[in-house]
């Protein structure tokens, strides 16, 4: 029988196997910040031990800093000294640092991709959920915790338990203005938090191979969001593509020989998956969730739930504290739903696609009254492209904040945080209970969305819009 | 890492499905760059709330927890497992937890207890009938146990036999893969040379 990508990917990286052991895994990149780390080398430095493989280490601050005045000194004195620990920690241990105000700095999962470091068939960690971003590459990468991070510094290595795998088959194509993000709050909706516990998912089908790089991290990164281990796509030549050229990509016959490798990560014809979802791009609309986790959502065009709904009792319950959080009626349509601040960014829909199409959304229109708009990169290279493409300019013009590189209001670490009751449309990946700021109100959203949101001032979708006056988009 | 064999304490009764990481530990809370001090951030956004469960002097000395299904999803911070330690916590018991955090658990020496949820039901209600009720949750045995006579709770609970395991040994992981450097070191010689590095 045949095998798996993953089992492929997996079986590669299988240091010692024993009866009734996990496995021992071998790890090709450690990506680190500031907030998962500190502790991790403390017990390095206790126990007297070192970094195995700084060369397969990568570290950069993302979740803490400040998008405004990067260049002087934060001004918060824990955070300060968070991200100047790291600091203290790559200086002494010998591991590569991309530091606030470095060109290379950014969020780690859109560092990794645009250096090059993100490659087909690697085993990734970080300790930090989205790690399943990187496995848009074809490769395995999931997110670890602390005890686990000091693990692979030491070790280079983590003792995991292999998974089971699920096929995500995607038949199709999605239709126009219907993104990668509405794909996975779609299948989200459709499995719940918890449906893909325990599973390396595969996610394949027209709709899959159609989405560029950008799109396909998208749907990689929330894989989490269903509480898979990690969520994988078969490298093509899109992806080949992508990679080439990129400052640590492989280059002239090492080139060569990377990619008659990497053209053998497929699923074999006769390989079974233990599990399998299949989903109609055809059928999918925008999609925006209504609730405080990510499966608590529906198609842009549908109304808020009511807890009569559900038949389940624990469901019922959890809708009423859902909506009662997010100061919603059942039955309010979601257009109707006004929105006070807009946030484009995070590793979800913070790469250059995402801002290209914010900013074509957003070209000639105003953002509405009482509403915020927020843009925030996902690194410094993804902000410089932007206002070398004029990018920033739209979204100033139009009346939205363009900010530095970070992780900014995805979770409200730094000083970009929801007031309590202030509601957001995001293009982020969790809408739990005050993860944007305590009391703030999170809908999750696609970037088209955002951008029309911004406009409207309710939630909305780029159709909803009215043209752009002839005369009034600046010539470009 | 301490051993972990049997334990016995006040159990907590938190009646709510898909407690997630940023409920148990909010981010603006993981700024500090040790291991302890988190229990200040421990559901800090309940805790405003004087009807929480923690609130309750008969429940605040728990170390206990009884959850519903999804506890734990979410971020990949060990902070949230730290919080729940920091604040006294030795056990969780839910009908299922996120991955990450379940792995976080045993790293950490947190023991998370996987029940059927209809064990979980029978808790709740014995630990709110019963405020300030004792759980004795037995690792050699893998068994929760409360309340007694007629109305004693006595059922088993899922831990994957490696984690069990370390608890009881309170065995340090790295310690146990420094012990096959070797076998690293042969790996190590087999990858290709075009794989990336970062320096």
């Amino acid at each position: 029988m045949g095998k798996t990508l993953a089992e492929k990917v997996w079986d590669a990286h299988v240091v010692r196997s024993a009866e009734g052991e996990p496995d021992l895994l071998y790890i090709d990149l450690h990506l680190i910040h500031e907030v998962t780390s500190p502790q991790a080398f403390d017990g390095l430095r206790l126990a007297g031990r070192r970094v195995r493989r700084p060369d397969l280490t990568l570290a950069t601050e993302d979740h803490n800093v400040p998008t405004v005045d990067w260049d002087k000194p934060i001004a918060d004195p824990v955070s300060r000294t968070q991200v100047e620990t790291l600091r203290k920690n790559a200086a002494e241990f010998g591991v590569r640092l991309h530091p606030l105000g470095d060109i290379e700095q950014g969020i780690v999962h859109v560092v990794g991709p645009q250096l090059g470091l993100t490659q087909p068939g690697m085993t990734i960690v970080c300790g930090d959920s989205h790690t399943s971003t990187h496995g848009a590459f074809g490769a395995i990468a999931f997110g670890i915790g602390t005890s686990e991070v000091e693990h692979v510094l030491a070790t280079q290595t983590l003792t995991q338990a292999k998974p089971k795998t699920m096929a995500v088959t995607v038949n199709g194509s999605l239709p126009a203005g219907v993104t990668a993000k509405d794909l996975v709050l779609t299948l989200i909706a459709h499995t719940g938090t918890g449906g893909g516990q325990g599973y390396i998912v595969e996610y394949r089908g027209q709709a899959i191979e159609e989405l560029s790089m950008e799109g396909r991290m998208t749907v990689c990164n929330m894989s989490i969001e269903w509480g898979a281990k990690a969520g994988l796509i078969a490298p093509d030549q899109t992806t080949f593509d992508y990679i080439e050229g990129k400052p640590e990509a492989p280059k002239g016959a090492d080139w060569d020989a990377a990619v008659e490798s990497w053209r053998t990560l497929v699923t074999d014809a006769d390989a079974v998956f233990d599990k399998e979802i299949v989903l109609d791009a055809t059928t999918m609309t925008p999609f925006v969730t209504w609730g405080t986790n990510p499966g608590q959502g529906v198609p842009l065009s549908a109304a808020v739930p009511s807890p009569e709904d559900y038949a389940d009792e624990g469901d019922q319950l959890t809708t009423r504290k859902a909506l009662e959080y997010m100061g919603l009626e059942a039955g309010t349509p979601m257009r109707d739903i006004h929105v006070d601040t807009v946030f484009v960014g995070s590793c979800t829909n913070g790469r250059i696609e995402d801002l290209r199409l914010a900013a074509s959304v957003l070209k000639g229109r105003k953002v509405a009254e009482n509403t915020r708009l927020l843009v925030v990169p996902g690194s410094v290279r993804v902000r410089l492209q932007a206002e070398a493409e004029g990018l920033d300019t739209v979204f100033t013009e139009a009346g939205g904040e363009w900010r530095g590189a970070g992780c900014s209001m995805c979770l409200g670490m730094n000083p970009d945080q929801l007031a309590p009751q202030e509601r957001s449309a995001s293009t982020s990946n969790r809408n739990f209970e005050g993860r944007q700021g305590k009391g703030g109100r999170t809908h999750l959203v696609s970037v088209p969305v955002a951008a029309a949101t911004a406009v409207r001032g309710t939630l909305s979708s780029p159709a909803d819009l009215e043209p752009v006056a002839a005369g009034s988009a600046k010539e470009s | 890492m301490e051993k972990f064999t049997t334990h016995t304490g006040v159990g907590v009764p938190l009646r709510r499905t898909n407690v997630d990481t940023d409920q148990i530990i909010p981010a603006v809370y993981l700024k500090r760059v040790t291991r302890s001090g988190f229990e200040d951030g421990l559901f800090a956004a309940w805790r405003n709330d004087p009807d929480f469960v923690l609130n309750q002097p008969a429940y605040a000395a728990g170390s206990v927890l009884v959850a519903g299904p999804d506890f734990g999803t979410g971020s990949s911070r060990e902070h949230a497992v730290w919080a729940l330690q920091n604040y006294g916590f030795k056990v969780v018991i839910s009908p299922r937890f996120a991955d990450i955090f379940r792995g976080n658990s045993g790293k950490a020496g947190l023991l998370a207890a996987q029940v059927d949820e209809k064990v979980v039901q029978r808790l709740w209600e014995y630990l709110e009938a019963n405020p300030g009720g004792q759980i004795t949750v037995d690792l050699p045995a893998r068994t929760v146990r409360a309340g007694e006579g007629a109305d004693e709770i006595v059922d088993t609970f899922d831990i994957d036999d490696y984690t069990r395991w370390r608890l009881l040994e309170g065995l340090d992981d790295i310690s146990i893969t420094l012990g096959h450097d070797a076998e690293i070191a042969t790996f190590e010689a087999t990858r290709p040379a075009w794989k990336p590095v970062t320096q």
